[in-house]
């Protein structure tokens, strides 16, 4: 399939797949991690040498339907349990740094 | 042997048996390990935490349980906990600094089931970040040493939890096994660890790395041990709905009796060229010994399983980055930066918490799962997994039980493979074709390497199947002494 020609990757497709994964990486490090990514892309490449027209993927191995629950609340946590680990709260809320300027 | 064994070197059927009789109290059970833990845990590392107070707390309200008539088989066992499950009121890591001073207000179903057996919580073991890792090196906050050579890894992730029942601080632990996490760390120090079917237990409270394939199980010195730790916690858990709805057996009924006639299935494809000389031998003499107690041999072909490792490494590692995104420095754990506003704070924070396997996982992970490569990769390699799954259905036509190397090597030197992610990622090829098919797996000592590391033998079931998965395994635990050999650990 296509793998081959995706394993080619540089600092720059590694900074923007860190974008999407909101990881912020020093410029060290995105050259390593292009380098660590490339190999390790390269390797998994193996798979294409399966032919797999016609194989069912499999996303779960227990065999089961999507199990239903009555929509009722089963557990609510008190609002100090739930802020206990925040690293900023106030007057029952999470507290962020600003999103819009 | 010729002396009496410590208390804290007890199997836990040992122990349980002794507690009920009143010969021992579970409070000197707990001190016994709570000294074991003093004197040699500056060496081994398993241990992040060590709940000294909580633990003599639980070890007097089990003695109370056992004298009014209340107590189960695991009251007053001292036990310890990897720290990725999640218990309440006592810190709970993952071994990253993301959750350096995270404390649950919530026990999770594992720590809930042990508490309410009355098991005696020691603490909470080190492990690789996240669980990411085969040699325990990629955790944030300790280093955790082999107990039979402090020179070597204890394996990983569940390092802690191998090296706790190595060294005898521990009579019994729980670890998780996403790729061979319990397996490698076990058959690395020389003790019996169990991952059962997936969904056997409940993974509420454990914290989530590809959920697909997580499966928490115990490690103890004995089988029958670790049967009775399985027993606690296994079952259906509405909190988790990919928990197995089937009965929970008694695994201890019927695990004494024998092989005679059961079909030991030897894939071809695990004695792998290059593998280390002495493994092969010991585990070769192993399935001759299940041999003459009965067994019939089966050679069996997995074909399937030069893929495995590649596959892994794509399923995996996209379940971990959707996983992981709840890190964010917002309702708990780290935070850091800000000044630019939240975006900034989400990376800042990430970079920060994370190290740096985590984050090579979260990479490949999200570039696998991103679009244009969705085909190419997670998709293929969902495919391969039906390919790997039915290698196995075709092999348990012809067989009860696999019969195998755990690791084509014993434990390595600490950094061997550090700079090399994918040298690291290879340790885990004879164990990680048994999380993608979701079976019950496990690995028991079978003998040494002629420096006197340990060796260990796999062996895997059906779905479900743990009874005849552990009937196989005491019966050659009964015919060997490998588990009770234990490292001296004195000091230098």
């Amino acid at each position: 399939m296509l793998i081959d020609a995706l394993v080619k990757l540089t600092a720059e497709q590694v900074n923007k797949v860190a974008a999407l994964a909101r990881l912020t990486l020093g410029a060290d490090e995105s050259e390593r991690m292009a380098a660590d990514l490339a190999r390790i892309l390269d390797y998994v490449a193996k798979l294409d040498e399966l032919d797999t027209s016609g194989v069912e993927p499999t996303s779960h191995v227990v065999a089961m339907a999507a199990p239903l629950r009555a929509d009722v609340v089963t557990s609510k946590p008190a609002v100090a349990d739930a802020l206990a680990n925040a690293p900023q709260s106030d007057d029952g809320y999470f507290v962020v740094p600003p999103i819009i300027e | 042997m010729s002396r009496v064994a410590a208390l804290n070197e007890l199997a836990i059927e040992e122990a349980s048996r002794r507690l009920r009789a009143r010969e021992v109290s579970a409070v000197e059970l707990a001190e016994a390990c709570l000294a074991r833990i003093a004197a040699t845990d500056a060496r081994a590392g398993s241990f992040l935490e060590v709940t000294a107070e909580t633990a003599r707390a639980e070890a007097r309200e089990a003695d109370r349980r056992i004298a009014a008539g209340d107590a189960g088989p695991l009251t007053g066992v001292p036990i310890a906990l990897k720290d990725l499950f999640i218990t309440r009121g006592i810190r709970t890591t993952c071994a990253s600094k993301i959750l350096e001073s995270f404390v649950p207000r919530f026990d999770g179903t594992l720590a809930e089931k042990l508490r309410a057996a009355g098991a005696v919580l020691l603490g909470k073991l080190n492990m690789d970040e996240f669980a990411m890792g085969s040699s325990t090196e990629n955790s944030a906050l300790g280093i955790t040493r082999n107990p039979w050579d402090l020179s070597k890894v204890p394996g990983g992730s569940s390092g802690g939890s191998a090296t706790a029942i190595a060294a005898r601080q521990a009579l019994g632990s729980f670890g998780t096994d996403t790729g061979g996490s319990i397996r490698l760390p076990a058959s690395y120090c020389g003790v019996v660890g169990l991952k059962p079917t997936y969904g056997r237990v409940s993974r509420y409270g454990m914290i989530a790395f590809a959920s697909s394939l997580d499966q928490a199980g115990p490690f103890a010195s004995t089988v029958r041990g670790a049967a009775m730790l399985l027993q606690a916690v296994a079952g259906r858990d509405p909190r988790d709905s990919t928990s197995i709805d089937a009965p929970v057996p008694d695994y201890l009924s019927g695990i004494g009796d024998g092989v005679c006639g059961l079909r030991i299935g030897i894939p071809k494809e695990y004695f792998v060229p290059g593998m280390d000389g002495d493994v092969e031998r010991a585990v070769r003499t192993a399935i001759d010994r299940l041999v003459a107690l009965g067994a019939v041999p089966v050679e069996v072909s997995l074909p399937h399983t030069d893929y495995a490792v590649a596959t892994y490494y794509i399923v995996a590692t996209a379940e971990a980055s959707s996983n992981l995104g709840r890190y964010d420095g917002v309702r708990f754990g780290l935070r850091k930066g800000g000044g630019k506003g939240l975006r900034d704070m989400y990376g800042e924070t990430r970079d920060a918490g994370f190290g740096a396997e985590v984050k090579r996982r979260i990479l490949i992970g999200s570039y696998a799962l991103s679009a244009g490569y969705y085909d190419a990769y997670y998709l293929k390699a969902m495919k391969v997994r039906t390919l790997i799954r039915r290698d196995f259905e075709k092999a348990f036509e012809r067989c009860d039980v696999l019969a195998m190397p755990t690791a084509a090597s014993t434990a390595f030197a600490r950094g061997a493979r550090t700079g090399d992610p994918l040298k690291m990622y290879l340790s885990d090829i004879l164990t990680i074709s048994i999380n993608l098919a979701g079976l019950p797996g496990m690995s028991i000592p079978c003998g040494f390497d002629a420096s006197g590391m340990p060796i260990g033998l796999q062996l895997a079931a059906r779905p479900l199947d743990e009874p005849t998965l552990l009937r196989a395994a005491a019966s050659y635990e009964d015919a060997t002494d490998w588990h009770r050999r234990a490292p001296s650990l004195e000091a230098a």
